[in-house]
């Protein structure tokens, strides 16, 4: 195999797959580069959860494979760590125990993993939260638990499934800043579903275009964009651009 | 109206309603509208009740170790068969239409046959426990775990969860709020099931007494027993939410926590 100083961390070859005679997505490939972030940017309901899902290894593809540092982890699950849209944390299960689970499930002791994830309660908000239940958390605290618990999980990478759609405009702006910050500092690699543009241009090193009938993507966009972004980038006529130009591929898509 | 006044009433007026039936009990008794040899006075029952008290609650030790043992096996087998009716599709078609047919079989249909098959002593009546507590059980349990969230299945499937960390991770403590339901109907049921099979047959328990003071015809007493295994069913429901609350810490509301600050 050729190993070359740019081997990419996560890896996607030639993923085909259909549902019954439907053919959701035709011929994928894409790769993420150690620390960077990628956008997977379509409208809705063109196949970019079921290429989740397959990345993620919780569905097998037709064709096609997934390697994660040069492993084949096509159809495993629990190597990749995965968010969606839904929190997802266990009502029953304090912020703690809901955090430290990946690790509890993939066999490390309780009173070990709740050591290992305590430390990250400050870098990630979350300090004084740890014996509450999730339900006295307000939205975009509970976001960030499941985010810090995703990044427990992974081994390097996370994909996250339109993880602030359902926050309010205010939580989701001052959210994308956030996190921002924390992947910078905890270099967490990151494939993120999106049918946001403006949220696309201002997290993503590279946006890729998914789009047609089987999915493919049909463009790829780099946001050269030096970071910290401020908070003007969006009120840019370089924002504006690239907003153009995403629009003008998901229209010939 | 204030807040607290509302509580207030909200909380007094089933009282109120019933001492109205108390109330209304004691005038058509006293006035002798009806006649005391067929209903009792209120007084008479609550006297009868204290005289009897030593004696009810001889009775009622036979007839809760009855109601207990049947649930207690009647909760254990709920367990076991919803769980493997959950794990496995074939045995839920299978069995699930049993289920249903055996209880729209009567209880006391079944009780004396049990009688017959086991004897005058406990087994029968724990038989008919078991076999009334054991289905509100099994349909909650069965509930729970159909309709754990999906997304959090694959949540822990994508952590690498199998089988039976699913289980325990996520559709045991989903179905807890369930089986709660289950087990709030099956505790009234396990009382008047134990009183049902001594009906038939037995030498303590109060099913046993009523049969004897019904038979006698002191009618005080029999309104007397039917008061105490109310009071009892009541008590266990009660005991029942008590346990629900304290197994599941995160359903209470956030004010204690903040007390706590």
């Amino acid at each position: 195999m050729n190993i070359s100083p740019n081997k990419p961390l996560l890896e996607a070859k030639n993923i085909k797959k259909s549902f019954g005679d439907h053919q959701v997505l035709g011929d994928i490939s894409l790769s993420v580069q150690d620390g960077e972030l990628v956008s997977i940017l379509g409208v809705s309901g063109v196949g970019k959860t079921t290429l989740f899902n397959i990345l993620s290894g919780l569905n097998m593809p037709d064709s096609g494979e997934v390697f994660l540092k040069g492993e084949n982890i096509t159809g495993k699950p629990g190597q990749i760590s995965y968010m969606l849209q839904k929190d997802l944390l266990l009502p029953y299960r304090t912020v703690l125990d809901n955090v430290a689970l990946p690790l509890i499930i993939k066999g490390m002791p309780k009173k070990e993993a709740r050591e290992k994830a305590a430390p990250y309660f400050k870098e990630f908000g979350l300090e004084g939260t740890e014996k509450k239940y999730p339900a006295k958390l307000s939205g975009g605290m509970r976001q960030r638990a499941a985010l810090l618990r995703t990044y427990l999980a992974s081994s390097g990478v996370a994909l996250l499934d339109e993880p602030f759609s359902a926050l309010d405009t205010i939580t989701k702006s001052a959210m994308h800043e956030w996190y921002l910050d924390v992947m910078r500092d905890i270099q967490l690699t990151t494939l993120f579903i999106t049918h946001d543009m403006d949220e696309a241009i201002k997290l993503s090193d590279r946006i890729c275009i998914l789009g047609g009938k089987p999915a493919r993507i049909v463009a790829e966009i780099k946001i050269e964009e030096p970071r910290p972004r401020g908070k003007d980038f969006v009120l840019t006529s370089r924002f504006l651009e690239y907003k153009k130009q995403i629009a003008e591929s998901l229209k010939q898509a | 109206m204030t807040k607290k006044s509302q509580n207030i009433i909200n909380k007094l007026s089933p009282l109120i309603a019933l001492l109205a039936v108390f109330l209304l009990w004691w005038i058509v008794t006293g006035s002798g509208a009806v006649p005391s040899f067929m209903l009792p006075s209120p007084v008479d029952v609550i006297k009868a009740f204290v005289s009897d008290f030593p004696l009810l609650m001889r009775h009622a030790s036979v007839t809760l170790t009855e109601a207990f043992s049947g649930l207690a096996i009647g909760i254990a087998l709920a367990f076991l068969l919803s769980t493997l009716m959950d794990r496995f599709d074939f045995l839920y078609k299978a069995l699930y239409p049993l289920l249903v047919i055996t209880q729209t079989v009567p209880t006391i249909a079944i009780a004396p046959l049990l009688v017959l098959w086991m004897g005058f002593d406990m087994a029968p009546k724990i038989t008919l426990v078991v076999l009334t507590t054991f289905f509100p059980i099994v349909v909650s349990l069965l509930d729970g775990y159909k309709n754990v969230d999906e997304d959090a299945v694959r949540l822990l499937r994508s952590m690498g969860a199998g089988r039976m960390k699913i289980f325990r991770y996520i559709k045991l403590p989903s179905a807890i709020t369930s089986f709660f339901a289950g087990l709030k109907v099956s505790a009234s049921y396990a009382v008047v099931g134990a009183v049902i099979a001594e009906w038939l047959g037995g030498f303590d328990g109060l099913g046993v007494y009523m049969t004897r003071v019904r038979k006698a015809y002191a009618f005080d007493k029999m309104f007397a027993v039917i008061i105490f295994i109310t009071l009892i069913s009541l008590l266990l429901m009660w005991c029942v939410s008590l346990l629900k609350k304290l197994s599941m810490p995160w359903e209470r509301t956030g004010e204690k926590e903040n007390e706590n600050k």
